[in-house]
């Protein structure tokens, strides 16, 4: 499967991959099966990641330009791809490029990615800073794309968003199955002999 | 065929007050920082910046920005830049920000001729505010203006004297499509080959699309790995 890894924690997915694992990794800037990243020592200046990290090359990558890039995200040859998230709606939108009058750095290939991706993943701390659920009845901040996410993962909890609603399926080791609906300011689908931790 | 070899000074002098100006590069990978300097020597003022981004603070594009020859940037971020987020929020320059893939594409449409094309990327957000709206086939969808400029500022690995490019790895990016959608294109090289030095087959941008090749001597610092 081609796999897309959006900027912040996302792109650390890539340090986790298990060996052998059968996956073309993406990036926005123009590579497909990117390699794992660089330290500073052995670091090609021509060869960075959309999030600026020094990254490889494995057998079989490739290197086009953004046109061609974005070809492959809208022309939906983009299996999955795992995105920060400021907040998530009940419905799947997905916010994740600006908080308005603070920060506004631009959305950079987000709106594409969440867009015509065929499965979309958003990754985040379940709380903000001020402790407020990041998983919320609607989104307050500016869309990235509606109705796009399939799943999140917090610290506390993976939820998928279901036809019927946000569906509940592990939580945290450590947490209480209060603790984290307490934290959620979505009602959750939960079907306890069905749960997972993690 | 042409000897399109320019001096720096020479190449830079034709760009006006007031142009707009395309920079290849995402991140320091195809930034032509060298070119950049030299338009920062002469001074242009006003100018309408389209990157994908505004490199970093005290890189390429922010020294136009702190040397105040910046009216609007046109990009997809600006992240990795505080200085630019600053002037923008104290409304020194005008952003206009585009999905990244859109702006590569606006680009390319310039390139081929095509005015515009209809998309249903970023539809209902912030990023659709302003853009027409059309009908086609039963679906709305947004009119996206193609993006043309009066130069643009590339950066290639290698070129011949004729100007066939070769770019390096994720140093492509943007360089190709803006070299095809200005109507003078300067490219700064790191390698200058002779005629049949780059395979036919090995060409990224044809040498009709470039007007001057600007041959890099020693790389400044900022071509560099950047220690974060």
């Amino acid at each position: 499967m081609t796999v897309n890894l959006g900027i912040g924690y996302p792109t650390r997915v890539v340090q986790y991959l298990e060996p052998g694992l059968q996956v073309c990794m993406h990036s926005e800037n123009g590579i497909a099966g990117q390699g794992p990243a660089l330290p500073f020592e052995e670091a090609d200046r021509n060869l960075i990641d959309a999030g600026g990290a020094y990254v490889s090359t494995l057998p079989g990558t490739s290197f086009f330009d953004s046109a061609t890039s974005f070809a492959l995200v809208r022309g939906g040859r983009l299996d999955l791809t795992i995105l920060g998230a400021l907040q998530v709606a009940a419905n799947g939108d997905l916010a994740n490029w600006a908080i308005p009058g603070k920060f506004t750095p631009g959305v950079g290939g987000g709106v594409e990615l969440a867009q015509k991706a065929r499965r979309v993943v958003a990754v985040c701390t379940h709380l903000d800073k001020h402790g407020r659920s990041k998983i919320v009845p609607r989104c307050l901040l500016p869309l990235t794309a509606p109705a796009c996410v399939d799943r999140v993962y917090t610290d506390m909890a993976v939820i998928d968003v279901t036809a019927d609603g946000m569906a509940l399926r592990e939580i945290a080791t450590g947490l209480s199955l209060d603790e984290v609906i307490a934290a959620t300011d979505v009602a959750l689908l939960i079907d306890e002999n069905d749960l997972g931790t993690f | 065929m042409i000897d399109k070899t320019t001096g720096i000074e020479a190449a830079i002098e034709g760009i006006a007050d007031g142009a707009v100006v395309m920079v290849g590069g995402f991140g320091v990978p195809g930034t032509p920082f060298m070119l950049i300097d030299e338009l920062v020597r002469q001074n242009k003022k006003q100018l309408t910046v389209i990157k994908n981004d505004a490199n970093e603070r005290d890189m390429g594009v922010d020294h136009l920005l702190k040397n105040g020859q910046v009216a609007k940037l046109i990009v997809s971020h600006l992240g990795l830049n505080p200085h630019a987020i600053e002037l923008m929020n104290e409304g020194r320059i005008e952003v206009e920000f585009c999905a990244q893939g859109i702006l590569a594409e606006r680009i390319r449409a310039a390139g081929a001729g095509l005015p515009a094309f209809l998309t249903d990327i970023a539809m209902d957000t912030l990023l659709a505010k302003g853009k027409p709206t059309i009908g086609f086939e039963g679906r709305q969808y947004l009119v996206e203006k193609a993006l043309e400029a009066d130069v643009a500022l590339i950066h290639a690995d290698a070129s011949d004297p004729f100007g066939n490019l070769l770019y390096a790895r994720s140093a492509r990016n943007f360089n190709p499509l803006m070299a095809m959608a200005a109507r003078t294109v300067i490219a700064e090289t790191e390698n200058l080959l002779p005629l049949g030095g780059i395979a036919p087959d090995a060409v990224h941008t044809p040498g009709p699309f470039v007007d001057h090749v600007v041959v890099l001597p020693e790389l400044t610092r900022e071509y560099a790995v950047v220690r974060r």
